[in-house]
């Protein structure tokens, strides 16, 4: 486009960002501090219990991953590629290790 | 092997017999009480992972993240002792995890996680005066350079993660569209928002962020879509404090 | 050597562990609650809520900071990153107290985010005097160390826990963190007497106590073996061992730590008040209000 068409859109989208701006500055006061945290927390606690999680072998190559039918992913119906074609091979690879680097 | 060596190979490695000349404090063998150090370390760096990425949880379920999480502290533990640093490379670990290679949109959805959680922790700076773009002679404006804040964050994916992390975060949100979705992360005040980008809105923030005016930058989104709307991007910056700063090419430092 | 600087500055009165959905409740009513303990690497970040929030709340209670990543017992040197991070923290705060852990958590720069034991031996005290000397250094004040709850011990060692902590004070001149919780977590797990242990202890050196619920499970032998989880409430020996403890020492800063199912605001209070009781009881007579 030339110079001076990109200067009058620029232009007249500053004034209208403005103008919106305008009307929803003082909007709301929010209580700024309150709130809980996000992401991991350090603390030095232990966790509960002794068995579970430490000492399981879990068999990471096979069963574990059909329980990923428990989550919202098959609610969605995305498709397995985001040009919307199967992947190939998918279903061989459950019995494939996990990355281990 | 030192001590401390053989205890961190024990912990993480289920399989290893618990390392030598431990006892029960009355003469006889540890014992399983070795396992609570194992447990510790595996619960709670299964709930760090959790906290940080809730919505690739909610996408496979808790059981299969419990196990992904579990296969994850083992391959790679923290580096740092700052937690909520934690899981930096799980978006890439997700790409390479063969099992889970149908859900192709697991990886970008992480690192819109990621993305929030650094986004919380980033530094405080105060907005830009919204004066200067009114106080600027319009045949300047072009050459206008603007600072995003350190808070905000940009992330393009093939995959429609906005609507994938709505879902999965806000009750009644309809499923995500077959489509791209770029993101904008910003933090108003204190809490994170992906903000859903406007077709061309990502070369134009990439542009910014790469220093380029806004004429140049405004040149780049709408080689990509003639119809950008610079307004209302700039309205959700305005209005999201994501500018810090806004000076014309000479003042520029 | 630090031996002439007082440990730390917090008030020989109940804290609580501070908890980020508890920020409300406290600003509008901390009941007994005199001051308040973070865990530090919960605050490295750039800025946002949570150093928003640290600030607001420093302006109305002492901190103390409660570093639960620096691994000092470990075999490696400290993490010059870490020591940085702490330092910047320590500089922007200026809490009324820094204290560490006797334990380690990193090694080959993978950090396992627990509090792992270390044997009590020659070598093991001069490297964790060692790390001492170079944190409280690099922090610029003295330290509070706390005595861990264990699960098992160490065949090669050859100190008492209470004898290491006594000489690792007197060496480097840090303070102690006694935790009563841990006593008697370990006394358990370990088989010895939890007033044993206290009357061991150099109570002198002690700028803080810390108090907490435990889970109970069993070991290999159908023997009660204690977890150190944080989830709950104070159990009862562990508030006699309280009495036994301040009846010795005379009042100290005392906290309440819950950080597992932490519970609305009202049920720290209740702990709370029932440290302060315990205090109130260890205060000399003639003590003014």
């Amino acid at each position: 486009m030339s110079n001076t068409i990109k200067t009058m859109a620029i232009a007249t989208a500053v004034t209208a960002a403005m103008a919106s701006h305008a009307t929803t500055a003082s909007a709301e006061e929010k209580v700024k501090c309150y709130g809980v945290s996000l992401a991991g927390e350090n603390d030095c606690k232990a966790g509960a219990g002794t068995t579970c999680a430490g000492t399981s072998t879990v068999d990471y190559q096979g069963n574990a991953w059909t329980l990923v039918d428990e989550g919202t992913c098959t609610t969605m119906e995305l498709p397995e590629m985001a040009d919307g074609t199967p992947r190939k091979g998918s279903l061989e690879e459950l019995d494939r290790d996990l990355p281990q680097s | 092997m030192t001590r401390q060596g053989a205890f961190r190979s024990a912990i993480l490695d289920p399989a290893q017999p618990m390392p030598p000349d431990l006892l029960d404090g009355r003469g006889g063998p540890a014992g399983r009480s070795f396992s609570v150090y194992r447990n510790n370390v595996a619960v709670s760096l299964t709930e760090a992972l959790e906290q940080t990425f809730p919505v690739i949880r909610k996408l496979i379920g808790a059981r299969a993240f419990a196990t992904l999480a579990g296969t994850y502290l083992r391959a790679h533990p923290p580096r740092s002792p700052v937690l909520s640093r934690y899981g930096a490379d799980f978006p890439d670990f997700l790409a390479r995890c063969e099992p889970l290679a149908h859900l192709g949109y697991l990886p970008d959805t992480a690192r819109l996680e990621r993305a929030l959680v650094d986004s919380y922790h980033a530094a405080d700076t105060d907005p830009t005066d919204p004066a200067i773009f009114s106080q600027t002679p319009p045949e300047d404006l072009p050459r206008l350079r603007l600072r995003l804040a350190p808070a905000t964050r940009l992330l393009r994916s093939p995959w429609p993660i906005h609507g994938i992390w709505r879902f999965n975060t806000q009750e009644g949100t309809p499923k995500p569209p077959h489509r791209s979705q770029d993101v904008l992360v910003t933090r108003p005040d204190f809490d994170p928002l992906p903000r859903l980008l406007p077709r061309g809105g990502a070369e134009f923030l990439s542009a910014i962020t790469s220093d380029l005016p806004l004429g140049d930058a405004m040149e780049r989104a709408t080689e990509t879509a003639e119809d950008f709307d610079l307004s209302a991007l700039l309205g959700l910056l305005l209005q999201d404090n994501a500018i810090t700063d806004a000076a014309l090419d000479e003042e520029a430092p | 050597m630090l031996d002439q600087t007082p440990v730390n500055t917090l008030p020989h009165a109940p804290g609580v562990g501070y908890k980020p959905q508890h920020y409300s409740a406290i600003i509008a009513d901390p009941g007994p609650v005199r001051w308040l303990e973070v865990h530090a690497e919960n605050y490295m970040g750039d800025g946002g809520r949570p150093i928003a929030q640290l600030r607001h709340l420093a302006e109305r209670f002492p901190i103390s900071v409660h570093g639960v990543g620096l691994s000092i017992g470990g075999e490696g040197r400290l993490d010059p990153d870490h020591l940085a991070r702490l330092r910047h923290l320590c500089d922007w705060l200026q809490p009324a107290s820094f204290s560490e852990h006797l334990a380690w958590s990193t090694h080959d720069s993978a950090f396992l985010n627990d509090l792992l034991p270390l044997p009590y031996t020659d070598e093991t005290l001069s490297r964790v005097c060692d790390h001492i000397d170079e944190l409280q250094e690099s922090i610029g004040r003295p330290m509070l160390l706390e005595n861990p709850s264990s699960y098992l011990a160490f065949a090669e060692s050859t100190w008492e826990e209470t004898d290491f902590l006594a000489e690792i004070s007197r060496r480097t001149g840090c303070g102690l963190l006694l935790d009563v919780n841990n006593v008697f977590v370990s006394a358990t797990n370990l088989g010895f007497s939890p007033q044993g242990y206290i009357d061991a202890f150099p109570l002198e050196r002690v700028g803080e106590i810390h108090l907490a619920g435990h889970d109970t499970d069993e070991d290999d032998h159908g023997r009660p073996l204690l977890i150190d989880s944080h989830g709950r409430a104070v159990d009862e020996p562990v508030w006699a061992l309280l009495d036994h403890t301040l009846a010795r020492s005379g009042p100290r800063p005392t906290l309440i730590e819950w950080d597992n199912d932490v519970p609305d605001w009202p049920a720290l209070v209740d702990e709370a008040a029932r440290a302060d009781a315990a205090l109130v009881a260890a205060h000399p007579a003639e003590a003014p209000a």
